[in-house]
């Protein structure tokens, strides 16, 4: 008697899938509130800029009194002003959100109530204001 | 701290890969040092060295009175511990900025080697330049 199973066995096309919607590369584009998040995302690439530029600064300091003349000429022209006033905005915008987002972050409770989230964000910029005085005087006197 | 977002919404596959990695807590801790520091110290530094000094709003110090600054001991501890902590802010940050906000998800290994990576010789260089200011 001759076997009708083949060889190859033939697999229903029924098998599970998980459905899964593409998800756009733009989707943070629809909305203000996806926006705001992909720019907090992208401050970290300005983060990273000011760490270059610090080090490039240290570099000039360390090669001397014409060596850093020449930086600090360089840091005049146009481009990178207009370079330095873009990272400076999102550097304030990751300051901004990271603040305002400690309290979420964190969850403090006191006598088992949470405490409000006033409390935790305001310390953050009277802390902010305190240290941006003392950095600006220890460069400024 | 201020991390609600990252992590939340993966595909179960990227979710088991993750609890894998056990060393996610610690980069996390990293990514949020790095988060605070940076809050706090950047803006200042970047609006006097970047804008007020180049554009001539405010007389910036001669070099002496930089270099003095900077090579203070505790001038290069905050410098370290900011290029350090800031480095692997961006590190982390922005490796979920590829995966979550530009959908990069074939990529998994190559961008954590070259975030972290790039951070950890960033930071390495950091601490050999301050190590050498005279």
């Amino acid at each position: 008697m001759e076997s009708e199973v083949s060889e190859t066995p033939i697999y229903t096309p029924y098998h599970p899938r998980w459905y899964r919607a593409r998800v756009s590369t733009y989707w943070w584009s629809r909305r203000w509130a996806y926006l705001k998040f992909i720019l907090r995302e992208l401050s970290s690439i300005f983060v990273a800029y000011f760490v270059v530029l610090t080090l490039l600064q240290i570099r000039a300091l360390t090669q001397g009194p014409d060596a850093y003349a020449r930086f600090q000429e360089r840091l005049k022209a146009p481009v990178l002003v207009a370079l330095n006033a873009l990272a400076f905005f999102f550097v304030l915008f990751h300051a901004v959100t990271w603040f305002n987002l400690a309290p979420k972050a964190m969850n403090l409770r006191m006598r088992g109530k949470r405490v409000p989230d006033l409390l935790i964000v305001l310390p953050n910029y009277v802390a902010w204001l305190a240290i941006s005085t003392v950095v600006a005087w220890l460069l400024l006197r | 701290m201020a991390r609600d977002i990252h992590g939340g919404g993966l595909a179960p596959s990227a979710v088991r890969e993750m609890a894998k990695r056990s060393n996610e807590p610690f980069l996390w801790a990293l990514f949020s040092a790095g988060g605070v520091v940076a809050a706090f110290l950047i803006p200042v530094l970047l609006f006097l060295h970047g804008l007020a000094f180049p554009l001539k709003w405010l007389q910036p110090p001669t070099y002496q009175r930089e270099l003095a600054l900077v090579s203070h001991p505790l001038g290069r501890l905050v410098l370290f511990i900011l290029c350090f902590l800031s480095l692997f802010h961006w590190a982390h940050r922005f490796r979920y900025t590829l995966y979550d906000g530009l959908q990069i998800k074939h990529l998994n290994e190559v961008i954590f080697f070259l975030c972290y990576g790039g951070a950890v010789v960033g930071t390495a260089l950091a601490g050999y330049m301050l190590w050498r200011i005279p």
